[in-house]
């Protein structure tokens, strides 16, 4: 049998038409893989560049519990690098061991963020940094005390001197300090980001399978888009609830009744329980929920959040995609406080 | 039929001079981050995504909202009166557009 006649022939011969259609289109979920590749460096802002003494000062206050009213919370109390910047629980727990409204989310790759908190109330991290110092639930330490306060310890002095010479303890530096540390916690490269960069053998076909579950039938990547998971938009996903989330700062736009502000999914199996009122327990309750279609039905409800017909094996590897995403990242230091 | 003949070339002008401008939403982005516009002037947005947007402006005296907008639908609001909007959409706060008006 010549060559011309061989099946093999006409085998490599279609094969070569789909290579030149689609050069990726035989590796699974290939095609999407340019849409979440990570950045190379973090964005700062020009009105706060980094240096390592801001980042190193903010880091020092982000840890003081000197920053509360009761010298007892401090900002990792609640955003703990050993729960993936969050703290484990359903609702924070604040001063005075009063329960919070709504659950810590985590401070992971802020620098590329918009609007900050689950309903998006303020726009910055430098205008969000000194928020929860003064408020009544959270630390509880008016802004001007907390200047007096920490402006007496001499170690505060340096770092201030070393990190905005010309500006002094105030709250603007103060805040600038934090968000340049805050800027500085990002993921690192997890199995995920191995599989984009091209090793093949980085994460399992299960996880490959449930990558393009993510991006086609699941719908999750309506709004967990891009290397973050997350288009930092507002929806209502349809969780039980009387909080309306960004409705209460936007009540009159319909859509963003019961919205929230979509979560990144960076290193997300380290977070449990889930959603703005930590209701869902694991991944498994999550991908569940979002399977029916959520539950409940309001006029606000968004369009990408239907009935799915997942079958068991296609949310199994849709949870082994999102385990993927988890980086083994260095531990944070903790600087000695300054007394 | 006099009078008619005197404002007609004031009707034509103003008809002449309101002008229509569209803005696409594509990928989550608007095609421009900003626009100027003349007083009078329409501007359209054309939606070519596959998720809905909801165009709005938070600040007086520029105030309004758009809705929510379907994939392949097209919603407009025409500005009246000089003055500086930040336009943002409602769901992707990501997706912004200066429009000058003057
Ligand atoms: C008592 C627990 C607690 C403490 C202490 C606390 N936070 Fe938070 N933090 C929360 C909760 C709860 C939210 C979400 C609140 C909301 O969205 O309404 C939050 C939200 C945030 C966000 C927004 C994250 C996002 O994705 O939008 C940032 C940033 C943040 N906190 C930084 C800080 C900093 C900096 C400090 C210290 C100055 C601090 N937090 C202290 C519980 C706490
Ligand atoms: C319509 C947009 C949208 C779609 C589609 C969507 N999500 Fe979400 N997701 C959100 C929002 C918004 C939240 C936070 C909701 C809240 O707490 O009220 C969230 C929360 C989550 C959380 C919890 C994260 C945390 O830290 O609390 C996980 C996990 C998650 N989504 C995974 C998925 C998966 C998997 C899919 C696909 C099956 C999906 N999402 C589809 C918008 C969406
Ligand atoms: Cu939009």
């Amino acid at each position: 049998m010549s060559f011309a006649e061989s099946p093999n022939r006409i085998l490599y011969f279609c094969s070569m038409v789909f290579l030149l259609v689609s050069p990726n289109a035989l590796k699974a979920g290939a095609k999407y893989k340019d849409l979440y590749k990570r950045p190379t460096q973090i964005p700062y802002p020009a009105s706060n560049t980094y240096s390592d003494a801001r980042m190193i000062l903010g880091r020092t206050l982000f840890f003081d519990p000197r920053l509360s009213g009761s010298n007892w919370i401090s900002c990792a109390t609640c955003h703990n690098p050993a729960f993936s910047w969050g703290d484990g629980l359903a609702k924070g727990i604040g001063h005075g061991m009063k329960e919070l409204n709504r659950r810590t989310p985590t401070i992971l790759n802020l620098a590329w963020g918009e609007l900050m908190f689950w309903d998006g109330r303020t726009e910055s991290l430098e205008e969000q940094a000194l928020g929860p110092v003064a408020s009544t639930g959270e630390m509880n330490l008016p802004i001007d005390q907390l200047l007096a306060k920490i402006s007496k310890f001499e170690g505060y002095q340096v770092l201030f001197k070393g990190a905005y010479p010309e500006e002094g303890i105030t709250k603007d530096t103060v805040s600038k300090a934090i968000a340049t540390f805050e800027r500085s916690v990002v993921s690192g490269k997890a199995p995920f980001d191995r599989w984009i960069e091209g090793d093949e053998t980085a994460i399992s076909e299960k996880a490959k399978h449930g990558f393009t579950l993510f991006n086609e039938k699941a719908l999750c990547s309506q709004c967990h888009s891009g290397w973050r998971f997350t288009d930092e938009g507002f929806y209502d996903i349809g969780l039980v609830g009387d909080d309306k989330g960004r409705g209460k700062i936007l009540p009159d736009i319909e859509t963003l009744q019961y919205a929230f502000k979509t979560p990144t999914l960076r290193n997300v199996d380290h977070r449990a329980p889930y959603m703005h009122n930590g209701s869902e327990a694991s991944l498994k309750k999550v991908v569940d929920f979002y399977n029916k279609g959520g539950d409940v039905s309001r006029g606000s409800k968004s369009e990408h959040i239907k009935a799915l017909m997942l079958s068991d094996e296609e949310k199994n590897a849709l949870i082994a995609f999102l385990k993927t995403l988890t980086s083994n990242d260095a531990a944070t230091p903790v600087t000695m406080l300054p007394r | 039929m006099k009078r008619l003949f005197l404002i007609l070339p004031f009707i034509i002008t103003q008809f002449a001079s309101a002008k229509d401008h569209t803005i696409t939403q594509k990928g989550k982005a608007f095609s421009e981050s900003e626009i100027t516009l003349a007083p009078g002037d329409n501007l359209i947005f054309k939606n070519d995504d596959d998720t809905s947007h909801n165009v709005f402006s938070s600040v007086e005296p520029m105030k309004f909202n758009l809705g929510i907008q379907k994939p392949g639908s097209e919603a407009a609001h025409k500005f009246d009166s000089a003055g500086v909007a930040e336009l943002r959409c409602a769901i992707h706060p990501k997706m912004k557009i200066k429009v000058t008006v003057k």
